[in-house]
């Protein structure tokens, strides 16, 4: 608990010290992790407790951003009335790909949930209206109409913090509860939970809308963060990013996703920037595969299952 | 008119989906047999592309470079799975997800540093740079024609190699139960390597044919390499013959979907409208074809496992 106020502490510093160094791009940067975090911990309740494998979770997080951009191009700019539209869109995609995909398992549930991400991303790689293949810039950041504008990074930075932790938190209640229970003892043994008398699909797709919901609140905040949306961020890749910052930080931790999110985005960062390399940062990709395979092999739970086993 | 259309773009579908077959047949095997998600299949296509230019270039040669960028491939691949794949055999798919995707990275960073940033062009081989007139009349390119050839004999070849000599009932045996088939005294281990190898052969040969069509570029396995997962997916995991009824279907689903759906928009939106939906529905096709595929048959068209 110590701990968690610390981190608390130090996110609430962060702005100040930066701002103090007149590294204000920082700033921007943490409000990326931030929102990655939300994304990969909602991955992470279908993937790490619920454990089902889905491959196309860009699906939700690209619902919920497009949703923003398409209010804001026909004129509706209210966060009241975006965000909620957004989420509620992500939930409903999630309610009818999971009807379908959930019906499979293993591998077969991997590829049809991928599937139904690749159809989306075509459906708006399609809409010209709406930018097709170019994606769509936004005017500005969501208007909050209590005389706050979002377009201030600092406010910006506190707003999504204060989602996360009010994600995280909710997260912790739901896993903790009698139905966080029940799915991951439906991830343990679905035979034996369904004998037990647990309604496993209708818990299962409970499970995974409640995900695709939180993603799609990633996908409204990433859209304000950019000011932009496009098609990339409905790829199977950027489902394949998610998961991989799921599976680094540690599958089935409370911690993997936000501790996935931060450790792939600032290892990015850190390969990517010439200061570090000079003229090699164009190939930042090649240091960071490495290091991901050097996890698989000497860290097989994630980062926080290496973590948790050493101060054991 | 029609007629012609038809003819030409039933052949676009057999080229396309032949080349498919190629690059599924490889990873319907180690996934079947391996039980290996192996996100780096593209990867091995990209290296096998760029091999193939560098090759053609050094020899002068197509068809000299095209057995030396098969080897090559080969050996990269074999090189690949007794380094890394094979600890990963008995991880969870999770793992071997996130250690393929790192493959990925380190491959296209790698072909960067080695071959730039510029994509890079193949030229088809001497003598089929020109059209050949078909019986009937009709034009075709005579290098996309090569193609087909190239891809049935191939599959010919493969399909001999799976049903009717040794290796081929061990690669059926380890697909059907790996179990029992390590019980029966089968060395599975160079049985891996060597499936792989020939998997990496096979990409590298789908890459090089394509070269002259497609461009070679960092990046090229990634979107193929998804298409050939649907494809080993609505076939069956681990079925030779599925991967082939499958690509056959995807290439003629897109293809047709590409070239046809635009005609039929015609009708009801204005050209532009028409010609914008046409490539993005056929993509989505293929999805339905595969998300119904997976509903009423989960175990794919063929199933492999008994």
């Amino acid at each position: 608990m110590n701990r968690l106020a610390l981190a608390a502490l130090v996110a609430i510093a962060f702005p100040w010290a930066l701002h103090a160094f007149g590294q204000d791009f920082y700033i921007s940067f943490a409000t990326r992790i931030f929102i990655y975090a939300i994304a990969a911990a909602s991955l992470n309740l279908v993937l790490g407790y619920g454990g089902m494998v889905s491959f196309g979770h860009a699906a939700f997080f690209g619902a919920g951003a497009y949703m923003v951009g398409i209010l804001a191009a026909e004129g509706v700019t209210s966060l009241w009335i975006a965000w909620p539209v957004a989420i509620a869109l992500a939930a409903l995609a999630a309610l009818v790909v999971g009807a379908i995909s959930l019906r499979t398992r293993g591998v077969y549930f991997i590829m049809i949930t991928l599937a139904f991400a690749q159809m989306m991303y075509y459906v708006f790689v399609s809409l010209k209206a709406y930018g097709g293949d170019d994606g769509l810039s936004l005017p500005g950041r969501s208007s909050t109409g209590v005389g706050v504008s979002l377009s201030n990074d600092f406010v910006w930075y506190y707003l999504v913090l204060a989602l996360l932790a009010t994600v995280l938190y909710l997260l912790h209640r739901l896993i903790g509860s009698r139905f966080g229970r029940v799915i991951e003892a439906i991830r343990e043994n679905e035979t034996r939970a369904s004998a037990i008398g647990y309604p496993v699909y209708r818990f299962k797709l409970v499970c995974f809308v409640i995900s695709g919901a939180i993603a799609g609140l990633a996908g409204a905040l990433i859209a304000n963060q950019t000011s932009y949306v496009g098609p990339t961020l409905l790829h199977w890749v950027q489902s394949g990013t998610l998961m991989i910052m799921v599976i680094l930080g540690g599958v089935g931790r409370f911690w993997g996703g936000p501790v996935g999110a931060a450790v792939l985005l600032l290892l990015e960062e850190i390969f990517s920037g010439t200061s570090l390399l000079g003229a090699y940062a164009l190939h930042w990709q090649l240091p960071v595969g490495v290091i991901l395979l050097a996890v698989v092999l000497f860290a097989p739970q994630g980062i926080s299952g290496a973590f948790a086993k050493r101060s054991q | 008119m029609t007629g012609i259309l038809l003819l030409e773009q039933s052949l676009n579908s057999l080229q396309f989906g032949l080349m498919l077959f190629l690059l599924a047949a490889g990873l319907t095997l180690v996934f079947g047999i391996m039980d290996m998600i192996n996100l780096a299949h593209g990867s091995l296509y990209m290296i096998g592309a760029y091999l193939m230019a560098t090759f053609t270039e050094a020899t002068g040669s197509f068809w000299l470079a095209l057995p030396l960028a098969l080897a090559a491939t080969a050996l990269v691949g074999a090189a690949l799975e007794v380094a890394l794949l094979r600890k990963l055999y008995e991880r969870d798919h999770l793992t071997q997800v996130l250690a393929t995707f790192a493959v990925i990275l380190i491959a296209n960073e790698v072909v960067r540093i080695i071959w730039g940033n510029q994509s890079l062009m193949l030229n088809a081989p001497h003598g089929l740079t020109g059209p050949v007139t078909l019986p009937g009349g009709m034009q075709y390119a005579s290098y996309r024609l090569a193609i087909i050839v190239v891809g049935a004999a191939v599959a010919i070849a493969l399909y001999w190699l799976v049903t009717r000599t040794r290796m081929g009932m061990l690669v059926r045996a380890g697909a059907s139960n790996r179990e029992m088939a390590v019980a029966m005294g089968v060395d599975i281990r160079r049985l891996f390597t060597v499936v792989f190898a020939l998997g990496a052969a096979l990409c590298a040969l789908a890459g090089a044919m394509l070269g002259p069509i497609l461009a070679v570029q960092v990046g090229m396995g990634e979107n193929i390499l998804i298409l050939a997962f649907v494809v080993i997916v609505i076939g069956g995991i681990g079925s030779i013959r599925g991967a082939f009824v499958g690509a056959l279907l995807v290439g003629v689903v897109d293809t047709m979907g590409r070239a046809l759906l635009p005609l039929g928009f015609a009708k009801l939106f204005s050209p532009q409208v028409a010609s914008n939906l046409g490539p993005s529905l056929s993509s989505i096709l293929i999805y339905v074809l595969m998300a119904a595929v997976l509903f009423f048959r989960p175990q794919g068209l063929f199933p492999a496992r008994g």
